[in-house]
């Protein structure tokens, strides 16, 4: 049985006050964090395995930075604040300047993500919102392509398929839902309904082709693509895109509602962060029999893995086992997760 | 959330208020392990001002101490509140209030949980929601004219 252990390796001291995100440069050698003290700060390595706070970014926002995303590029980062505002700050040899504030969410701005393609970046909000916007690299700017108005409640998160230019969102509204461009329209091509109160967050795993969710409602789920013509049979309403159903559904871990969910495009395995205090582990089982559903077990967890409610958690993308979260307790934390057959 | 000029309830029921806690000789003694229990709790929103009448949340008998539960082995507080009337447009804005109260006031450790009776509003169940949703809370706190209105009920005539 594989079993492993979380070992914590260091605690930043980030904020007086609540850490709502962190997130990973695409190279793994930088973590942002931001939260209601309105300033974004970047950490670094210094030696071996010391992380120091390189630089600090504010006046970019008058109210809480919800959350902070990288570009595939590491040269440009955009934040989203509840003053309804999205700032882009790009980098200037080891400084990162703020170069853009796009306007048009009515209220507070929840989440940001880039593409994968570097084409678009994508905001959402309180608003029920969702707004698309391309990037013009002659203007270096960005214009918005598409606000779409499909969730009927807050959108709290955002992310792009890891190859293609396919968005997600999770709502207040307890769906999932996709979208992608089509005759330069984009449209919302899929529901994914099954959780029963507000989805915090979901990610892919490395192939795209399954998603993981987490939410209010103490669950984690595993959505599975099916595309047209699968051997499973399971048809497409529209007979062009993938089918999304809900394949497995992780319950009775957590005690509070789930903020958030990482799926390790290095190690596969999925963590979770809690409104319990905790961070979990999940590692799915080898199954040898083709068909079953997937399944998956805890190999390490910590209770205590924070003071207070555990916000965000994030696998660095280059360095396997290595995992960034962060808190209301004002505190981002470093981790290492490592596997052993027992 | 709008606050609308006219009373919602124009002539609400005045309840008698509990007596103060009365003070036991191991309450001043440092030795004594002392837990927060639930009369601590309700004492911190039994205080809070209705949102329109010069009246506490337990004068109009919209709090009491059956609805206050605590579990200080898994630090959470939960409270139950009943608004005046089923269609009562404050109902969020005093749930609101609880919570803020509770949230300044008791130690960081505690998870709040604040909930409509069952049945004791038309819209209990979306209230409950958003009065649960960490996230909306907070911004609803560091919206300025509402934080006002919040802290007009949370404040007791000693501050």
């Amino acid at each position: 049985m594989m079993m492993g252990e979380l070992i914590e390796l260091q605690t930043l001291e980030a904020s007086d006050d609540r850490v709502w995100c962190v997130a990973w440069n695409p190279t793994g050698t930088l973590l942002a964090s931001c939260g209601s003290d309105k300033i974004i700060r970047i950490w670094g390595r210094e030696g071996e395995r010391n992380w120091v706070c390189k630089s600090t970014l504010s006046d970019g926002h008058t109210r809480s930075i919800r959350s902070v995303a990288w570009s595939y590029c590491g040269n440009r980062i955009a934040s989203a604040g509840f003053d309804a505002k999205v700032s882009i700050w790009e980098r200037q040899g080891q400084e990162f300047v703020l170069q853009t504030t796009l306007e048009g969410h009515e209220n507070e701005v929840k989440d940001v993500a880039f593409s994968r393609s570097g084409l678009y970046l994508s905001t959402c909000g309180r608003d029920k919102s969702v707004w698309i916007w391309e990037y013009n690299e002659e203007e270096n700017d960005f214009a918005c392509a598409a606000v779409l108005t499909t969730h009927t409640q807050d959108v709290k998160h955002l992310k792009w398929h890891p190859q293609k230019d396919v968005l997600v969102s999770c709502s207040y509204d307890n769906t999932i839902k996709m979208f992608i461009e089509d005759n330069n329209d984009w449209s919302c091509v899929c529901s994914l309904d099954s959780h029963t109160s507000t989805v915090w967050s979901c990610d892919f795993d490395a192939t795209g082709k399954r998603l993981v969710s987490c939410s209010d409602d103490k669950t984690v789920k595993i959505w599975h693509a099916y595309e047209k013509n699968n051997q499973e049979g399971i048809r497409s309403p529209n007979g062009v895109y993938p089918v999304w159903k809900c394949v497995c559904s992780i319950s009775g871990y957590h005690k509070q509602p789930i903020y958030d969910v990482n799926w390790c495009p290095l190690t596969g395995l999925i963590a979770t962060a809690s409104g319990d205090n905790s961070i979990r582990i999940f590692r799915e089982e080898e199954s040898k029999q083709r068909d079953v559903p997937p399944s998956f077990s805890l190999i390490a967890s910590n209770a205590h893995a924070h003071s207070q409610d555990v916000n965000r958690i994030a696998f660095n993308p280059k360095e396997p086992g290595l995992i960034a979260s962060c808190s209301d307790d004002g505190t981002v934390k470093l981790w290492r997760i490592e596997q052993k057959l027992m | 959330m709008e606050l609308s000029s006219e009373l919602q309830n124009l002539n609400p029921t005045i309840y008698e208020c509990t007596e103060e806690r009365t003070l036991q000789e191991s309450d001043l003694n440092n030795d004594v392990p002392d837990n927060i229990d639930c009369r601590e709790v309700f004492d911190l929103i039994r205080t809070i001002n209705d949102p329109e009448h010069p009246l506490t949340l337990e004068e109009l008998h919209v709090v009491d101490l059956e609805g206050v539960t605590i579990d200080n082995e898994a630090n959470t507080v939960q409270v139950q509140f009943r608004p005046t009337i089923p269609h009562c447009s404050m109902a969020t804005l005093i749930g609101l209030s609880i919570r803020a109260k509770l949230i300044y006031t008791l130690p960081t450790r505690y998870k709040v949980g604040v909930n409509i009776y069952e049945g004791a509003h038309i819209q209990e169940v979306q209230i409950n929601k958003q009065l649960n949703d960490k996230e909306r809370v907070t911004a609803a706190l560091e919206n300025k004219h509402l934080c006002a209105v919040v802290n007009r009920c949370i404040a007791t005539p000693d501050d």
